[in-house]
């Protein structure tokens, strides 16, 4: 991930408007990143990340063959064979894990990526331009954050062939929205400093300075809004999946839940069936909001911990 | 008066985008809906089912803006067609008697956890760093990175089946009539109880941490200094001078949480089978069911569109800037 450095293009933003705040007035921010690696919450979250990622990536070697292949007695409890048990067809639960954190890492992180690009590009276009493309665009966002996303989600995914693809797509469609406003709200703040207003005036083109002067100031909050959607692509895609609306050939983490309840895993007293799948789920998504929590404290000092904080009988 | 007016205009936009999203999705969407069931339950289809899919993607020789018109005539005017899986009868008839009991166990959910979680980040923002302040977040955070639907399984795995204190599923026990007596609605209760935990459980953490952060930033106000150098109570600076302002974004959250809860609601419906619009959603998709679809997807909005738009007049009455600009 490369987060540009926020306090080097404070610096140049500066340095563009001779009227912008004397330096003095401002204490000089340390490294973005810095901030955040020196962050325990953020440590954690990233090592958890770092795991999982390799675990992706490794599923392969560590878990050779078609996950999906019945390779076993049904529904045995954990055992030093099975170190997660196997399902109700016999399959290996821990290569179903393993397997399915490729497909649902994978989407969660496109999804992620993509609906924030578009809120990006919707927010910064909104908050730029102003006026009736402000309006307008804040119209359709504001639209889209009412109506309801999982209903949604459930009729685009019937209307639409079952497929990865399909999730990908309908998880952008409903996902954008939030991230616009958060980023049209911030883009606003920056769109009416004075370095933005010179530039407008030295007659760059809008496009270069949406890109080149506000982009870059706001990178933590573009950072803290992919790491939300990259939650929401993760978790959303596993309630399609667990709805059946994915595509249940596909090993995820959402579909091994899917074949968990559909083979009556929670009846029969198989947990191991559920268990592991779910726990991944929440185990990335809470060290993403780790790591989004650390960037909120390293840009936001006020929200920091202090253990002097308030004091009152 | 004129920011009502405006709100109102804007909720009234919104259901006609989504009114328009689902006339237009089966019409263009790639795979044609009609073949769909036509291939699932031909040999069991009705002359008259066939006749009504006809009308209701579009089938007849009309140009589609007339369709359109008709089609949200038939809206306003409470006509969605007819139920495929449940002929024949009226969409409306399926939701209405669903309806009900998603409100309840959102609505419940919802109010639970607006009410502890609020209050929650009132006592953590007032005691920075202090027990609840360290110890709640990081639990809460963690509790709520789990997917609605999967705290749904566990609950019911381990207080359903493995402990056998709740029953698992359904709203009410087998055989009883819906009435207002005393053992209907306990049984209603318990089996509200464990789908509404789930619900509180995974969405009180939010409450708890926006709440604490703007209640916050709310405490550094100098009105705050001022009603401490007037020697008031603790607890009233705290309750009716600081938690009071910070609650506005908290209303404005409220609005806009029901149409996640109703998605939640969703998915935890579906795993305890709860007679709800989330359960019978999905089995109109397994069943092909087109018109109960589009109906239920078009009452749950509504539902949210009705409950922001009185969120919003409650935000008037809250906040007096609101009025003036």
């Amino acid at each position: 991930m490369s987060v540009t450095n926020p306090s080097e293009t404070v610096a140049l933003a500066t340095a563009d408007a001779p009227s912008a705040a004397p330096a003095s007035s401002r204490r000089p921010r340390r490294g973005l990143l810095r901030g955040i690696l020196g962050n325990r919450k953020a440590a954690f979250g990233a090592a958890v990340l770092l795991l999982f990622g390799v675990v992706a990536l490794a599923a392969p070697l560590l878990a050779p063959g078609n996950p999906s292949l019945i390779t076993a007695i049904a529904s045995q409890p954990p055992s030093l064979e099975h170190l997660f048990g196997t399902t109700a067809k016999g399959q290996d639960v821990l290569a179903l894990t393993m397997h399915g954190a490729r497909t649902s890492l994978l989407v969660g992180f496109v999804v992620g990526a993509a609906a924030t690009l578009v809120g990006l590009l919707v927010g910064v276009a909104s908050a730029y331009f102003g006026r009736v493309i402000d309006d307008l665009l804040s119209l359709v966002t504001n639209v889209f954050l009412l109506i309801p996303g999982l209903p949604l989600l459930v009729i685009l995914a019937a209307f639409l062939p079952p497929g990865i693809g399909t999730v990908v797509v309908v998880l952008i469609i409903t996902g954008w929205a939030g991230s616009a406003r958060v980023l049209r709200s911030q883009a606003l703040s920056i769109r009416s400093k004075d370095f933005v207003a010179a530039a407008v005036v030295t007659g760059e083109h809008p496009l270069r300075i949406m890109f080149r002067e506000i982009l870059p100031n706001m990178a933590s909050i573009v950072m803290s809004t992919f790491l939300a959607c990259v939650i929401f692509g993760i978790g959303a895609q596993a309630g399609l999946e667990f709805l059946g609306l994915g595509d249940a050939s596909v090993v995820s983490w959402g579909t091994n839940l899917y074949w968990a309840s559909n083979d009556g895993a929670l009846f029969t007293g198989a947990w191991w069936a559920f268990v592991p799948s779910g726990l991944c789920i929440a185990l990335v998504a809470f060290a993403l909001a780790m790591v989004n929590y650390a960037v909120d404290e390293v840009t936001n000092p006020r929200l920091r911990t202090t253990k002097k904080g308030r004091t009152r009988a | 008066m004129r920011f009502i007016v405006r709100r109102l205009a804007f909720y009234l936009l919104a259901f006609w985008v989504s009114i328009t999203l689902n006339f237009l999705l089966p019409r263009f969407m790639p795979g044609d809906p009609v073949t769909r069931m036509f291939a699932q339950a031909s040999n069991k289809m009705q002359p008259e089912q066939i006749e009504q899919l006809r009308q209701l993607f579009g089938l007849d020789e009309r140009p589609i803006w007339q369709q359109y018109l008709t089609y949200v005539q038939n809206i306003f005017t409470g006509q969605m067609g007819v139920s495929i899986s449940r002929f024949p009868t009226p969409v409306s008839e399926v939701i209405g008697s669903q309806i009900g009991w998603t409100l309840l166990l959102g609505g419940t959910a919802l109010v639970i956890a607006v009410v502890i979680g609020n209050l929650l980040g009132i006592l953590a923002a007032w005691r920075r760093g202090g027990v609840l302040d360290s110890v709640f977040p990081p639990i809460l955070v963690f509790v709520g990175s789990f997917p609605y639907f999967w705290l749904a399984m566990a609950a019911l795995y381990l207080f359903g089946v493995v402990l056998g204190w709740f029953p698992i599923r359904h709203a009410f026990d087998a055989g009883m009539m819906p009435e207002l007596s005393w053992t209907f609605v306990s049984s209603v209760a318990t089996h509200l109880f464990l789908p509404a935990l789930t619900i509180v459980l995974v969405s009180i953490g939010g409450w708890m941490l926006g709440m604490r952060n703007t209640m916050i930033a709310t405490t550094a106000e100098d009105y705050i200094l001022m009603a401490e150098a007037k020697g008031l109570t603790n607890n009233r600076i705290m309750f009716r001078y600081a938690a009071r302002n910070a609650m506005l974004p908290s209303v404005t959250a409220f609005g806009m949480s029901f149409g996640f809860i109703v998605g939640g609601a969703l998915l935890t419906e579906v795993v305890f089978a709860y007679p709800g619009v989330g359960y019978q959603l999905l089995a109109a998709v397994q069943g092909l069911d087109y018109p109960l679809m589009q109906g239920i997807f078009l009452t749950i909005t509504a539902a949210v569109l009705v409950a922001n738009f009185l969120v919003d007049i409650v935000y008037v009455r809250l906040d007096p800037r609101v009025r003036v600009s």
